[in-house]
């Protein structure tokens, strides 16, 4: 199981609370973990990344195991901390303002 | 007794403001998707209860929620706005080639007649349409493929096509307007489209009387005269009897003719509504005082309708879609600003009242006048 923690906007979209449970098929990676978080949730559907170009959204972050993996390529493997669940993978809204 | 519903779109959540018939009395509802930018909220005419709302914010991107129940639930549908074919790009503001980029919806203009039908105006310029009621969106590419579109260029707000309007008379003919490039008109149901920009100055872009390139804030229309519409432009209160061919200038006695909203009386096709302010550098109301003019001879000869509206100190703004009219016997008129008030008036403009005072910024109005 994946644990993903998602920002406040996000978690009233998909009306859950703070952490979600998924079960990803293959090597967990970015894009397995956000394929399958919007396989289940639907409504979050383009809120994480463009819907056509797959392209992380300019204010979302991902962080996981006190580390930036924003940057990291879509289909690296996630951390074995993560992929075990020891440690949860977190969506961030960057801090902007407003 | 017959009521009404005013649905008002804010920086930070919607808001759906009822009444009965006397408008005296309001029950407030929301906020409905709190925190997110809501530039527009509005119901089909032929399903009253069914609402389209366009939520989005800089971190997340655009949704678009859908009610069937008036707003009392809304549920996401679908929100992929992808150009047809390969976007190419429009002007930036120093005159440089720019890409195509989706930012939001900024006006939804639902079918007259089926309510899973509805048109979208976007950011960057162009026009979508659902008839799947919102699941899925398509472009109508002859917007921006008919020519000019490499040289349209944003306004101050983003290079937004903001208003929308299908011709009751005749469902081909379709009228949209873009922040910076003019008002354009279809007669082929959005398949192939022409710039009528005809008779407009504008004294900021390079040649004033320019085919396409001027800052159309609003335009609107009585639904009885679909060949008259009028204009509030960046500068200037204009209007066409000729569905667009040509334009005249109608600014008149106004104290200055810059603003945003523009709006028609629901039974008296002469009587407009606009709400002066000072000048492009500074948005709010000339001398602080909030003030509706009522022209009742389509343009040129203007009244000033202050009673109930702050006459000192008020430095609101009245953004382009956040004026409406119900179409109650006594024509209610209303408007929201950005200090957040969404005032109303039961009659015509004649005396004013505000609804609620202290809303996030109001980015748009609409009204339904319900049985």
């Amino acid at each position: 199981m994946i644990r993903v923690r998602l920002p406040a906007h996000l978690r009233t979209l998909a009306h859950v609370d703070q952490e979600v449970e998924l079960e990803v098929i293959g090597q967990p990676t970015q894009r397995a973990v956000i394929d399958a978080l919007e396989a289940r949730y639907p409504a979050l559907q383009g809120t994480l990344r463009d819907p056509a170009t797959h392209r992380r959204r300019a204010h979302v972050r991902f962080f996981a195991c006190e580390e930036d993996l924003s940057h990291e390529p879509p289909d690296a493997p996630l951390p074995e901390a993560v992929v075990t669940g020891a440690e949860p993978f977190f969506v961030i809204g960057a801090m902007a303002g407003g | 007794m017959s009521g009404v519903r005013v649905l008002v779109g804010t920086r930070k959540g919607a808001f759906i403001l009822t009444s009965d018939g006397k408008r005296e009395a309001w029950d407030i509802g929301g906020p409905y998707f709190a925190g997110w930018e809501i530039y527009h909220v509005t119901g089909s005419p032929a399903d009253p209860d069914r609402l389209y709302a366009s939520q989005s914010n800089s971190w997340f991107g655009q949704l678009i929620q859908r009610s069937e129940d008036g707003g009392s639930t809304w549920a996401p549908v679908g929100n992929q706005f992808q150009y047809d074919g390969v976007p190419g790009t429009h002007q930036w503001y120093d005159g440089t080639p720019h890409p195509w980029e989706f930012a939001r919806v900024w006006h939804l203009e639902p079918s007259l007649t089926d309510p899973d039908t509805v048109l979208a105006g976007v950011e960057d310029a162009a026009l979508f349409r659902t008839t799947d009621g919102g699941h899925s969106w398509h472009e109508l590419p002859g917007l921006r493929g008919h020519g000019s579109g490499s040289s349209w260029q944003p306004g101050a707000g983003g290079m937004c096509l903001h208003t929308v309007i299908v011709d009751p008379s005749d469902a081909e003919r379709i009228f949209v307007a873009i922040s910076a490039a003019g008002v354009f008109r279809t007669d082929a149901g959005g398949e192939t489209w022409r710039p009528v920009n005809h008779g407009l100055q504008s004294d900021g872009i390079p040649d004033p009387d320019a085919e396409v390139g001027h800052c159309v804030h609003h335009v609107a229309m009585h639904p009885s005269r679909p060949a008259v519409l009028y204009m509030q432009k960046h500068w200037d209160v204009m209007r066409s009897d000729n569905a667009g061919e040509s334009w005249e200038e109608v600014s008149g006695d106004l104290p200055t003719d810059f603003g945003f909203a523009i709006d028609v009386h629901a039974h008296e096709p002469e009587t407009i509504y606009v709400v002066p302010i000072k000048s492009d550098s500074e948005h709010f109301p000339l001398d602080g005082r909030l003030r509706v003019y009522r022209s009742r001879t389509g343009g040129n000869e203007w009244e000033p309708l202050t009673e109930g509206l702050p006459q000192s100190n008020c430095y609101v703004n009245v953004l382009r879609d956040a004026m409406a009219v119900d179409s109650l016997d006594s024509c209610g008129v209303y408007f929201g600003t950005t200090g957040g008030q969404v005032y109303t008036s039961a009659d015509a403009g004649n005396t004013w009242a505000p609804i609620v005072r202290d809303l996030p910024a109001v980015l748009s109005v609409e009204v339904q006048t319900l049985p």
